[in-house]
């Protein structure tokens, strides 16, 4: 039902989520914000059972807050997917800039499954997008190609995913930090 | 009675009051299960274990609805308690205020509610205490949620929309639930009748409603979902709040002065 989506480019990531909180049939909420911000330049988009995406992502949240007034510098990026199979039935994409590594975008599941990915999708329009982004994407994208590539993913959801999701938070994180992007609220059918 | 300190207060949890982790307690009695399960006495379900059968099924049927407006906050509910079928209690109390100026409005297992009612009252009123000021709803919608954490996975249900006006200065609304969702908004219904009420309130509820309107539209969504579900039934009653606190709007408990609230939508004479 929900849907994340992160594409990285050569000196940023942009990532975007759905914004739609439901309980069963009911959309409750239509401006959730999926999107927790780990530090000045790191995202953590989290989606999966209710209660435990904000619990969990709270939880390291505040762990890595704590983490760095323990010790006076932030986590690096790599170091921040310290993840172990949990109960915790959620699914992760950690995007961020690092300022040795560059940016990067890392995809993990519930399983505690880690890969570093230059495109990553999760959600039932994952099966729709993924092979939008693998014909897409080049690693040299500049910011705007990679906001159209985004618009493109999401109108293909608007047409064809049977769950209506009406609109997207879009960020970009690069060397300057985290910047809110206008939102994608796709139009009518096609 | 020994007298405890304050930093040992400071320290307590409000979490562990004496239950036992529920993945533990359920490994251990499903390894003991076939001894044990004769020796507890009948209709005595452990919260813990979801092996123990409950004695009766619990159905969660009800209709609450919640939203903010110019004039603070309108909490609605109908007033039946189902249980298996029958109707438990036809005067129930479904909105249960928490401090003067929050109240909470209940879904799930009615015992649940009243429970966790009565521990977050407890909880925000010790914080009172402690900080010389009220815990905003939001905090008292973390502390909710955190106090239920603990359950998931087990047969505890409750589903609460949290009504409050912070610290004087303007209405917050939250919706809690056992699974651990916990989200701010301005519009939430929740119930069995929850989409009957969905449907009327969302061609009705605007920021400028007065108060007498928004009081009317509440009654008349609660109204409509226990006319078309068979969990929601009887009253309803109507709370509001504002920066003075909750008032129970009441009204004589009959459909004709519901409908005649609302003449537009009176309905055709055979079912009047």
């Amino acid at each position: 039902m929900e849907y994340l989506i992160g594409i990285q480019g050569p000196d940023f990531v942009l990532v975007a989520a759905d914004n739609v909180a439901a309980s069963s049939i009911i959309q409750m909420k239509q401006d959730q914000d999926k999107m927790f911000k780990l530090s000045d330049k790191i995202l953590l988009l989290c989606v999966g059972e209710a209660g435990d995406t904000v619990q969990f992502a709270e939880y390291i949240q505040k762990n890595i807050q704590l983490y760095k007034m323990r010790n006076e510098h932030s986590l690096q990026q790599r170091y921040g997917n310290d993840l172990f199979p949990t109960p915790y039935h959620v699914n992760l994409l950690l995007a961020g800039f690092d300022e040795t590594d560059g940016p990067g975008l890392y995809f993990m599941d519930y399983l505690s499954a880690l890969a570093k990915a230059p495109f990553a999708a999760h959600g039932y329009g994952a099966y729709l997008t993924l092979s939008i982004l693998d014909r897409y994407y080049r690693p040299d994208l500049t910011r705007d190609e990679a906001v159209e590539l985004l618009k493109k993913c999401i109108e293909e959801l608007n047409k064809r995913l049977i769950i209506n999701l009406p609109s997207f938070s879009v960020r970009l994180i690069d060397k300057d930090g985290i910047h809110d992007l206008e939102k994608l609220v796709p139009v009518g059918a096609k | 009675v020994r007298q405890k300190n304050s930093a040992e207060y400071l320290s307590e949890s409000p979490i562990q009051f004496g239950q036992i982790n529920p993945n533990i307690a359920s490994n251990f009695i499903n390894t003991l299960h076939q001894d044990l399960v004769l020796s507890f006495p009948p209709g005595f379900p452990p919260s813990c274990s979801p092996s123990v059968p409950l004695p009766f099924t619990m159905s969660h049927g009800t209709t609450t609805l919640a939203f903010i407006f110019q004039g603070g906050v309108i909490a609605a509910a109908d007033t039946r308690s189902s249980c298996n079928g029958l109707v438990a209690c036809p005067a129930s109390q479904k909105i249960l205020p928490v401090h003067s100026h929050l109240v909470g409005t209940t879904s799930g297992t009615s015992a649940d509610c009243a429970l966790w009612k009565r521990i977050l009252a407890r909880e925000l009123r010790l914080y009172q205490l402690r900080h010389g000021r009220r815990l905003s709803t939001a905090g008292a919608a973390k502390l909710l949620a955190h106090m239920l954490h603990p359950f998931k996975g087990t047969e505890l249900c409750v589903a609460a929309t949290l009504c409050g006006w912070d610290g004087g200065e303007r209405p917050s609304l939250y919706y809690v639930c056992s699974d651990g969702t916990r989200l701010q908004g301005e519009l939430f219904s929740v119930g069995s009748g929850s989409p009957y009420a969905y449907s009327v309130l969302d061609g009705g509820v605007r920021w400028g409603l007065t108060v007498e309107e928004a009081t009317s539209l509440a009654r008349q969504a609660v109204y409509r979902a226990t006319h078309r579900d068979a969990y929601s039934g009887n009253c309803v009653d109507v709370y509001h709040i504002t920066s003075k606190g909750w008032a129970l709007k009441t009204l004589p408990c009959k459909e004709e002065t519901i409908y005649k609230q609302d003449p537009e939508t009176l309905p055709p004479s055979h079912l009047r």
